[in-house]
């Protein structure tokens, strides 16, 4: 009771101090100060190359000077061997769509069962997925790699052969969902925890066998869980360069629009004005998943955190 | 428990805190639209993946339809490759657009009449991303490599060079070039392009109006530069070192071209990978010469605004006409055309205002020649005889020439005429390349980088701005050399 107390009077404490005028005045800054960078190349993405070149963006105010230049140039310019950049749009959306819906499926499944199932050595798998964060993926870059060009082989012994799968889609799927799935099934998993007893017992009682009570009950109540999971690995996915490129294996068929984006610039950096424009193509996608599906982003930063 | 806790503080904290809602109502509508937006996605990529699938046709097509024009004529001299058709080669390398595209015109009469499809990856990710898919086994067909040291830690995946190759490498190119192609050795990687420092930038207007003549030995140079500073008119050389966070490096430039001239290549060879100490009194020698002309006040002007001076903007004296000299790499061509108003002339365009070109920074003597710069090796990973075909055409004068006259670009090929450089100052650079009697790589880009890219640059910039003098300058690169 006192705890439960206390923590209302924090509450309403932190309300004062965060809804005063000057905490307002500097949350507005601080908002202002991230955005400005963000503006500026959106600015020179619209500025003839001549312009971009010469002055800063700012200048863009007193001399406005619109061209879609760099846009019509960086979507449909483009030779058979560096093919346009709305082909590796496509790449893209090939690439996160599955690397999103894998990894979340799986993750769906393991929470609950990691959550609701008792079994023995459940917290010890609980507590290996959980630390299996800690592991920086740039590690597993070779040996995955190995793994898809080769398959593994002890002594004579084949364990996984080689399926012949490099250069198409499946290595960066499944690169992808093996990076995500330590997060996904952690935050799930102590969001499904939370869902209340009485309501999991009610359902067994009314005769729920365990895929009917998830179907029913543990999959519609982790909806803001798992798309505020989905906005995270979706944009993951999408801004991400390193696997795509690794596990691409250098194939333009495959690689995502990040990969083409770093291309774009030259070899000597001459071609800079065509970044602002690829940036911003690249940034459309996720701008409107996250507007889409935001408002259970703020919920989805609170799966897990609410074990008491 | 502890990572719980904290998120409940700050999210309380931060007055983010929503209940979590449990309506029917909001969650079917949620729903339905997971579902539409999931369908439209997975629709819109079939579709997609329809038209890309289509794009690839049209082009297969329209690229056999023009095989089948051109391929009669020419081809015999393709004999040697053949045996190939269909085979596909992936060159994996740091060139990408603008220069990719001309590469890749230069493979076209090759691809049609060998049948080998070459496909060019050029990543700025190369560095990289070569060890990765080396290490992971999916190593591309040939790699090129854009400097020696790296290709030499690869000495154990590449394949080594066949007889064909080292037979061409060894009639089309001088020894110099097939050493750094060398690794543990072994001769791994064939010459690609080439780049050169040894240029001293001047207007052919300027030396005309003046009667002055181009000097072939170094103290010629020194000669001229007391005659021009005798007639006072013209300052003799314009010098500049700043580059921002890599103020310095141009300085090292000439320390490097001077060792070459005044020192043989074993003692270059040795002061870049640290067996002859930086403080060696043939080191001091060179750092003297290049005094001679770096820190002469009747020759530079203000010595210590040397520092201050960007390079580029060294040049640009040139160009305007206050002063005679530049030494400076070929690419300083194209900065000074594009923000200063220069024009790349002949030497022998005398009437061209703001007209510039290059002469070959003398050796002691007219017959030494040596030449600073770098190049790219093309190193195969694969033992495929169609890899092996298109890394033996690379090292053809015919492909050089092919490659050359497209423009931008030229090699140290012997066999490559210079009649097919178009630029002024690539077409010095080539006969430099094929003249000189020693080559050798930019050494601070070799040497550790705690001095190459650190006191080697720092002490140079403090030897013109402090004026800190030839032996404490040495002593100190010396004590910072991890040895």
């Amino acid at each position: 009771m006192t705890a439960s107390a206390a923590s209302v009077r924090a509450k309403g404490r932190a309300k004062n101090i965060f809804s005063s005028p000057i905490a307002s005045a500097a949350a507005w800054i601080i908002a202002v100060v991230w955005t400005v960078p963000t503006f500026g190349l959106l600015v020179s993405s619209i500025r003839p190359e001549k312009d971009i070149n010469s002055s800063g963006w700012w200048t863009f105010f007193s001399n406005p000077n619109i061209s879609f230049e760099n846009y019509q140039k960086v979507l449909f310019e483009g030779t058979t061997t560096n093919p346009p950049l709305f082909q590796f749009f496509f790449n893209s959306l090939a690439v996160t769509l599955p690397a999103v819906i894998f990894p979340i499926t799986l993750a769906v499944f393991a929470a609950y069962a990691l959550a609701w199932f008792d079994f023995r050595g459940r917290d010890t798998l609980f507590f290996g997925i959980f630390a299996l964060q800690v592991v920086p993926l740039q590690l597993t870059l070779v040996p995955l790699l190995q793994l898809f060009a080769k398959g593994l082989q002890i002594g004579d012994v084949t364990i996984i052969p080689d399926l012949g799968i490099t250069g198409t889609y499946i290595p960066i799927w499944i690169a992808h969902t093996i990076f995500a799935l330590p997060l996904a099934i952690f935050l799930l998993h102590n969001f499904i925890s939370q869902i209340p007893k009485e309501l999991i017992e009610a359902a067994r009682v009314d005769g729920a066998g365990p895929f009917t009570l998830f179907s029913k009950i543990v999959l519609p109540l982790s909806v803001p869980a798992i798309a505020s999971f989905l906005i995270f690995q979706f944009l993951w996915v999408w801004n991400d360069l390193l696997v795509g490129l690794t596990f691409g294996a250098g194939s333009k068929e495959v690689a995502p629009m990040t990969v083409r984006i770093a291309e774009m610039v030259g070899t000597r950096g001459s071609g800079w004005e065509v970044l602002t424009a690829g940036a911003f193509i690249s940034m459309a996608v996720p701008l409107i998943v996250f507007f889409a599906l935001q408002r259970y982003f703020v919920r989805g930063l609170l799966a897990g955190s609410v074990k008491g | 428990m502890h990572l719980y806790d904290l998120d409940i503080l700050l999210m309380e904290a931060l007055g983010f805190y929503a209940r979590i809602n449990f309506e029917r109502t909001k969650m079917s509508t949620i729903r339905s639209r997971f579902v539409a937006i999931g369908a439209t996605a997975i629709a819109a990529s079939l579709v997609l993946a329809g038209c890309a699938a289509s794009d690839e046709e049209t082009t297969t097509a329209g690229g056999t339809t023009d095989t089948g024009d051109a391929t009669v004529a020419g081809c015999e001299a393709y004999a040697a490759y053949a045996g190939n058709e269909g085979a596909e080669v992936e060159i994996y390398t740091t060139i990408i657009d603008p220069e990719a595209s001309l590469f890749i015109e230069s493979f076209v009469e090759f691809e049609e009449c060998t049948g080998i499809t070459i496909n060019w990856n050029g990543t700025q990710e190369f560095e990289a991303q070569i060890a990765v898919r080396v290490e992971g086994g999916t190593a591309p067909d040939l790699a090129i490599f854009p400097q020696p040291g790296l290709l030499a830690s690869f000495s154990d995946s590449l394949v080594p060079a066949d007889a064909d190759l080292t037979a061409s490498v060894d009639a089309n190119y001088t020894p110099d070039w097939k050493t750094y192609g060398t690794a543990d050795g072994t001769f791994f990687a064939a010459p690609l392009g080439a780049n050169v420092k040894s240029f001293v930038w001047y207007s052919p207007k300027t030396f005309a109006d003046n009667g002055w003549d181009i000097p072939t030995t170094w103290d010629e140079l020194l000669a001229l530069s007391d005659t021009i500073a005798a007639e006072g008119n013209v300052q003799p050389w314009c010098v500049g070192i700043e580059s921002g966070g890599a103020t310095g490096w141009a300085a090292t430039d000439w320390m490097e071209d001077l060792m070459l001239r005044f020192q043989d290549g074993d003692t270059y060879d040795a002061w870049v990978d640290g067996s002859l100490p930086f403080n060696d009194p043939k080191v001091a020698e060179v750092l003297a010469e290049a005094g001679k002309i770096i820190k002469n006040p009747d020759y530079v002007g203000n010595v210590q605004a040397i520092a201050t001076t960007s390079f580029s903007a060294g040049g640009a004296g040139v160009v305007d006409g206050s002063c005679a000299m530049h030494r400076q790499a070929s690419f300083l061509g194209g900065i000074l055309v594009g923000d200063y108003g220069a024009t790349i002339v002949t030497p022998t365009d005398t009437d061209v205002e703001g007209g510039i070109t290059t002469f070959y920074f003398p050796g002691v003597s007219a017959d030494n020649k040596p030449a600073l710069g770098g190049g790219e090796f093309v190193g195969r990973f694969t033992d495929s005889a169609a890899a092996a075909a298109v890394q033996l055409y690379l090292t053809t004068p015919e492909w050089n020439n092919v490659k050359a006259s497209l423009g931008g670009w030229f090699s140290a090929n012997k066999g490559l005429d210079t009649a097919n450089v178009a630029d002024p100052v690539n077409k010095v650079a080539v006969e430099i390349l094929q003249n000189a009697t020693l080559f050798r790589f930019d050494g601070s880009d070799v040497m550790p980088a705690a001095v190459g890219a650190g006191t080697f640059w720092t002490e140079m910039t403090a030897w013109v701005a402090e004026d800190k003098s030839d032996k404490a300058v040495l002593d100190a690169i010396y004590a910072s050399w991890p040895y």
